[in-house]
């Protein structure tokens, strides 16, 4: 089906009529240009979504407490909820099974000294897990470990913007004594982080060791935790409800009670990115699939007109000796290479604009749009498909013609 | 050569059919030269059709070379239009953007033959009708007895059992149509079969039989004393 031969025949009749071959072009052109630019744009929103979430784990849930607002089992409204270490005991215990990494947090904020640079900074006091709750990137040294919580030692983990502000370029921090309100604590690491520069202005210690120092009691400000990652969005929504309902009844609150116990879960947020990709997703297939069918049409339409023009031609070759087969290729062909090509010409097209407009588009919430390698995969084969479709009925009529019809066809 | 018993063959015009040909007995011996000749309407046109695998028979028999055609599929009727039969057409039917050597080397395209071989051969058969300085010229840049003589060369480049002409000369004035039927009569000499349709009595006295046509049966079929062409031009 494929010699030279047949191609020459191929070419020689789209460029008697090139014209036609271009104006029925243009649709399939048109359609995919519509489609890459969209999809672009698509993936654009959605790169944006994946940035602001890059932060922190995708998969964490932040759980704070505050004061009860609904009096509850005679229990008076205004009741303030202080989270202590047994309930982090409590959520590791009960649900651990499900949970990939936990860690509390206490908030400080606090004077910091070295040398003669001083500064102060928002000092977090955590368990070993938040490393990887937080997607903390070591840069030198090591992180809050195991260790640390049982000796209560006096050891921190400083941010690169920390060590930009307390040390001269050039000196090393790891093993310095900084002060921390007064306390002397050695630096055992330094980190960065893919958020923003807030998050590389701050300092983390052992949890115990914060416990200890300020205040003498086993409070906790927050506890963070992320779910088992094979858990589906719905799982992981009904996870984190479970877990709000059994620290409501833990601390006798009210189910209904929204700012004692709150839990904020990034599954919710995922959901509802997901569902929006989602239907984005769907709007730009359909607009791309309509108009790529409507180009179909558009050549399927010329493609009749052609074989009905070229009646008399199929029917002198018929008479030569022409199978059914050797026309059905010729008409066929000819939809395909004018498909492909005009499908070709519009993503290259398609493309082109994404890349010219693309980063003036950041400020609308569009970053990085572009289309990937498997897309043009895709449409290779889409348009190879669509170029068959459009030329399957057309080439099946000639196939059908009787030459001895169209012979007396003047 | 060429076996007809029996040949009917009616065409559907509204509710009713029109019975065209009405058992046709025809024998065609090879290296003969038959005119098929009949006024409008007398079933000469479906008769080489249907001698042409353009159209088939209702009934009767129809052996070609030994060979019986029944049955055609389109895929058959192909093989069997390229492997025996040449036509040669009154409107010519070359294909317009196709030049000459193109038209002549298409029906050997559907032979299969690779495309060194096809131009070779169509050289050669453009050369013996005269047409080698034309062979890339578009049929619209050449006389209408050029064009004749070119699907003469793109008949005969299949090498063909038997040639099958509808009205050749109809579409041009006598002088060409006389240089036409030398040529004709010239691959008759060389032992071709050849079968033409005509309603011209001038035609029909140049071939060596003339078969006679009328309401779908033969009135007359008898051999003639061959005019050549030669001696009117």
């Amino acid at each position: 089906m494929f010699d030279r031969d047949l191609w020459r025949e191929i070419f020689q009749s789209i460029n008697k009529n090139r014209t036609r071959g271009i104006l029925s072009g243009f649709t399939v052109a048109f359609a995919i240009l519509l489609f890459t630019i969209l999809f672009g744009i698509a993936n654009g929103l959605k790169n944006t979504f994946k940035e602001a979430f890059a932060d922190d784990a995708t998969n964490a849930m932040f759980i704070r407490a505050g004061r009860t607002t609904k009096a509850h089992k005679g229990m008076q409204a205004g009741r303030r909820i202080q989270f202590k270490n047994n309930d982090f005991d409590f959520l590791k215990d009960d649900f651990g099974n499900r949970v990939e990494y936990i860690t509390a947090r206490i908030y400080k904020g606090l004077t910091a000294t070295y040398k003669n640079e001083q500064n102060s900074y928002n000092i977090r006091a955590v368990h070993p897990d938040h490393q990887y709750l937080e997607k903390t990137l070591m840069n030198e040294g090591r992180y809050i470990n195991q260790n640390d919580l049982i000796n209560k030692t006096k050891v921190i983990v400083i941010g690169r913007l920390v060590e930009e502000d307390l040390f001269l370029r050039g000196e090393e921090p790891l093993g310095k004594y900084i002060n921390l309100g007064g306390i002397q604590y050695k630096v055992v690491g330094t980190f960065s982080d893919e958020g923003n520069d807030n998050e590389e202005r701050i300092i983390y210690m052992p949890v115990t060791t914060a416990q200890q120092v300020y205040g003498n009691n086993d409070h906790l400000d927050q506890i963070n935790l992320s779910y088992n990652p094979t858990m589906s969005t719905d799982q992981a929504i009904a996870f984190g409800n479970e877990i709000n309902r059994a620290l409501k009844d833990r601390f006798s609150v009210a189910r209904s009670d929204q700012r004692a116990i709150r839990v904020f879960n990034m599954a919710s947020q995922t959901k509802g990115v997901n569902q929006m990709n989602n239907v984005l997703a769907i709007i730009i297939l359909i607009i791309g699939l309509g108009t790529l069918i409507a180009g179909i049409v558009g050549i399927s339409n010329i493609m009749i007109f052609i074989v009905k023009e070229r009646t008399k031609e199929i029917g002198i070759r018929k008479a030569l000796g022409a199978s059914p087969r050797s026309i059905v290729s010729i008409i066929l062909l000819e939809s395909i290479i004018i498909t492909a090509i005009a499908g070709y010409i519009g993503l290259l097209m398609g493309v082109g604009v994404i890349e010219w407009i693309g980063p003036s588009l950041k400020d609308y919430f569009i970053t990085d749009p572009g289309v990937s390698t498997q897309l043009v995969i895709s449409a290779t084969i889409t348009l190879i498909a669509a170029g068959t479709l459009a030329g399957y009925v057309p080439a099946k009529r000639a196939s059908r013609i009787k030459p001895i019809v169209a012979l007396r066809n003047e | 050569m060429l076996e007809i018993r029996q040949l009917h063959k009616s065409y559907p015009i509204g509710d009713s059919s029109l019975h065209v040909l009405k058992g046709i007995d025809l024998s065609v011996k090879d290296g003969e030269m038959v005119a098929i000749m009949g006024s409008s309407g007398s079933g000469k046109s479906t008769l080489l059709n249907i001698i042409g695998m353009l159209d088939e028979a209702d009934e009767g028999d129809y052996v070609l070379d030994g060979v019986k055609i029944e049955n055609l599929t389109e895929k058959k009727a192909a093989v069997y239009r390229n492997k025996f039969l040449g036509f040669i057409f009154q409107s010519f039917n070359l294909i317009s953007y196709k030049n000459a050597l193109e038209n002549v080397a298409l029906p050997l395209y559907y032979q299969g033959l690779k495309r060194k071989a096809r131009q070779e051969k169509a050289m050669f058969h453009l050369g013996k009708v005269g047409l080698t300085d034309w062979a890339h010229h578009l049929p619209n840049e050449l006389s209408g007895g050029q064009k004749q003589r070119v699907a003469i060369a793109r008949a005969l480049a299949a090498n063909p059992k038997l040639l099958l002409a509808d009205e050749p000369t109809g579409a041009l004035d006598t002088k060409t149509s006389y240089e036409i039927m030398e040529f004709i009569q010239q691959l008759n000499d060389e032992g071709k079969t050849i079968l033409i349709v005509t309603h011209e009595e001038d035609i029909a006295q140049m071939c060596k039989r003339i078969v006679r046509l009328r309401d779908g049966v033969i009135m007359e079929d008898k051999v003639v004393e061959q005019v050549r062409a030669s001696v009117n031009v």
